[in-house]
């Protein structure tokens, strides 16, 4: 009486699952063909990075810090990354960053078109908004069910899953920045004859760059979020490595790598807000 | 003249159906309430004037009155919603896309009220920039931006940022952006609203200057009366969206068709803007040389008048006679040539009531008004002048 009637069971399920059949039948070599291209690029990503001596990379961090922030920063930064070597995760930590840095140029060769697109037509506006406002509310583990349908396991599904989990703030900021341009420089612009493709390169996205480097900001903050969660269904990382603690319940093990994931975090952050504020004060 | 800019009964309707309304208010209904319950505005209505080549037509209006509306259809930031546009003789109103830059990019610049600079660029590259959006090479745009830079007095400032200069040098900023284009016809929104009163003076001596030597069609919106009349060679006044009249400063002055107009008008300094000619009577009250005294008595009790003037037979002036000297020479026959006086004060008829305001002080006959060849046009009583009743 109380129980939820069991012949009202919807399989939908049932059709997802043939969907996909049919769609990796039709469409298998196409999904097949963005495996491969990410896979080989970002296998190439992974190797130069970890083939950069440790020392190097402690380098740039501390110069990076120091010249767009301080000294200190410098000096902060480039000991929160000499302390990840030093658990012993410095090529996972190479592997988290490929993932991130894969998911954000992805992010970004996509993003930023459509949030341009988006400005010029109201329409386009009222249909991306929402779907927007859906990725953001949406919890980022079910961004790993598409990507494992798609793409199996491994780094593809978990750029994949990033990718999309990550997309939203540079679309909106994109999106946002353009639109902030004041009308009269639009005008002044269109009033010498500017072509649509001149309007934006000369006028629009260098004022709207600081904006959107903030959108980039926050994309890179949530593609490094989401790469933890997407070891669930096999990304090699730091993430991995908590996820193994976690089953374990190995304390140390977890400690070391979760740490290390809030350092990462912590460089990534501040360094691409320097260079975020960078562009606002020039 | 030739007609440079021609605009036919343009009107402008804001809304998502402005063609729709428009039929609706051609065809009588109530403008107001139309407008009112479809959420539409109406920008410009119905409005048509011709602008010469090398004039400086000012469009002058409230705030809302629809001048900024009325300009934008010039290069149609707004397309108007109805009538037509000529420049040059060619209808621009259906342009296509590609004939609009083309148009834009040759032959007409605009100059915005609240600059519209880029702040990523610095002044040379801002000037640059109608150059290189036709494509001109880099060292050729530069040459020219520094020329024209130099003509605006900021030479030396090309390589400062936008946020560094003041807002009367940001503005001559956007007027060389405008000039580097060399076009044939400037657009000036409020061009100096923003600013200033000292400097906006400043700014309206120096477009007048660089209007002596340029000879550019110049169409300028402004809402204050006395930047209109000083820069202005024609005004056409604007109320919500209609032009109540058109016409030089003067007309305006001596003529206003509504009292709208005549309200505008009140603030005016009127001895800046109304010369000679427009304050003189063409008097009969003249006496020729060889009239003799006694004719001259008799022009003074029939105008009621204490001194006359004397001309040739040519109309040239030759002096003023006062009423004691006459009845002198009448008694003593002497000719009206001894008694000729030379101490009033003459004009010509382009001369500014501001500038004989001393004269009229200074005097007690009227100031005689002649031309280049000393012929008598008429007399200022020196009431006129001094009540500012003019
Ligand atoms: N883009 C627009 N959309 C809707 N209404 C507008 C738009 N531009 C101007 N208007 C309206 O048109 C009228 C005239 O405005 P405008 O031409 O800017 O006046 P002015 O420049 O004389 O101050 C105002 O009522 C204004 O609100
Ligand atoms: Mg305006």
């Amino acid at each position: 009486m109380y129980d939820f009637p069991e012949i009202w069971r919807l399989e939908l399920g049932v059709y997802i699952d043939i969907f996909i059949d049919w769609l990796k039948t039709n469409y298998g070599t196409f999904f097949d063909v963005i495996n491969d291209v990410i896979l080989w690029s970002m296998v190439y990503v992974e190797k130069f990075l970890q083939w950069l001596p440790w020392w190097f990379v402690v380098a740039i961090v501390f110069i990076l810090g120091w010249r767009l922030k301080n000294l200190f920063s410098g000096l902060v930064f480039a000991l929160l990354i000499f302390i990840v070597g030093t658990f012993g995760l410095w090529d996972l930590m190479m592997s988290t960053l490929t993932i991130v840095l894969a998911s954000v140029i992805i992010s970004l060769l996509i993003g930023i078109p459509i949030g341009i697109f988006m400005t010029n037509s109201s329409h386009l506006d009222a249909i991306i908004k929402p779907i927007l406002d859906g990725m953001q509310t949406m919890p980022s583990f079910v961004y790993l069910i598409p990507a494992v349908i798609l793409f199996a396991l491994g780094k593809v599904p978990a750029v994949f899953a990033t990718t999309i989990y990550a997309l939203p703030p540079v679309i909106r900021l994109t999106n946002l920045g353009i639109r902030q341009v004041p009308k009269e420089m639009v005008e002044a612009a269109e009033s010498f004859g500017s072509s649509r493709w001149q309007l934006l390169t000369k006028v629009q996205l260098p004022q709207a760059l600081p904006t959107i480097m903030a959108g980039i900001n926050q994309t890179t903050m949530m593609a490094l979020a989401m790469v933890v969660i997407s070891s669930m269904i096999g990304a090699k990382g730091l993430g991995m490595e908590v996820l193994i603690a976690i089953n374990r319940l190995d304390i140390a093990r977890g400690f070391e790598s979760g740490l290390s994931i809030v350092f990462l975090a912590i460089i990534i952050d501040r360094i691409s807000q320097y260079i975020a504020n960078r562009f606002e004060t020039s | 003249m030739t007609v440079k800019v021609k605009v036919e009964h343009v009107t402008k309707i804001f809304g998502p159906y402005p063609k729709a309304i428009l039929e609706k208010v051609k065809s009588g209904g109530s403008k107001n309430e139309i407008l009112a319950h479809t959420g539409h505005t109406i920008g410009v209505y119905d409005a048509s004037f011709e602008v010469h080549a090398g004039e400086t037509f000012v469009i002058m209006g409230l705030s809302g009155s629809g001048k900024s509306t009325l300009i934008r259809c010039l290069n149609l930031l707004n397309r108007p919603t109805d009538g037509n546009i000529y420049i040059d003789d060619e209808n621009i109103v259906n342009y296509t896309k590609k004939e609009l830059l083309a148009l834009r990019k040759k032959k007409l610049a605009m100059v915005f009220q609240h600059f519209g600079l880029l702040p990523h660029r610095n002044v040379l590259r801002n000037v640059e920039y109608g150059l290189e959006v036709r494509g001109i090479s880099k060292e050729e745009r530069t040459k020219t931006a520094k020329t024209v830079l130099a003509g605006v007095g900021l030479e030396g400032w090309e390589d400062k940022k936008i946020s560094e200069l003041s807002g009367g040098m940001q503005q001559r900023v956007g007027l060389a952006r405008a000039l580097a284009n060399d076009p044939d016809i400037l657009l000036m929104d409020e061009p100096f609203s923003a600013l200033d009163p000292l400097i906006r003076r400043e700014m309206q001596y120096e477009l007048l200057d660089i209007q002596a030597k340029l000879k550019k069609t110049i169409i300028f919106i402004t809402h204050d009366v006395n930047e209109a009349f000083k820069i202005g060679d024609r005004v056409a006044v604007m109320k919500d969206g209609k032009i109540e009249q058109i016409g030089t400063p003067k007309e305006l002055i001596t003529n206003p068709q509504t009292q709208y107009i005549e309200e505008f008008i009140k603030d005016i300094d009127r001895s800046k803007v109304m010369q000679a000619r427009n304050v003189m009577f063409k008097t009969s009250a003249l006496v020729y040389l060889k009239d003799g005294p006694r004719v001259a008595l008799k022009a003074m009790e029939s105008n009621g008048i204490s001194s006359v003037f004397v001309v040739s037979s040519e109309r040239k002036l030759k002096g003023i006679v006062t009423i004691e000297d006459t009845i002198r020479a009448i008694k003593e026959d002497q000719p009206l040539e001894d008694i000729l006086k030379n101490d009033f004060y003459t004009t010509g008829p382009d001369t500014y009531i501001q500038e004989l305001i001393p004269m009229a002080t200074d005097t007690k006959y009227p100031i005689a008004v002649t031309d280049e060849n000393d012929k008598l046009l008429g007399i200022i009583v020196r009431v006129s002048v001094l009540s500012g009743l003019v």
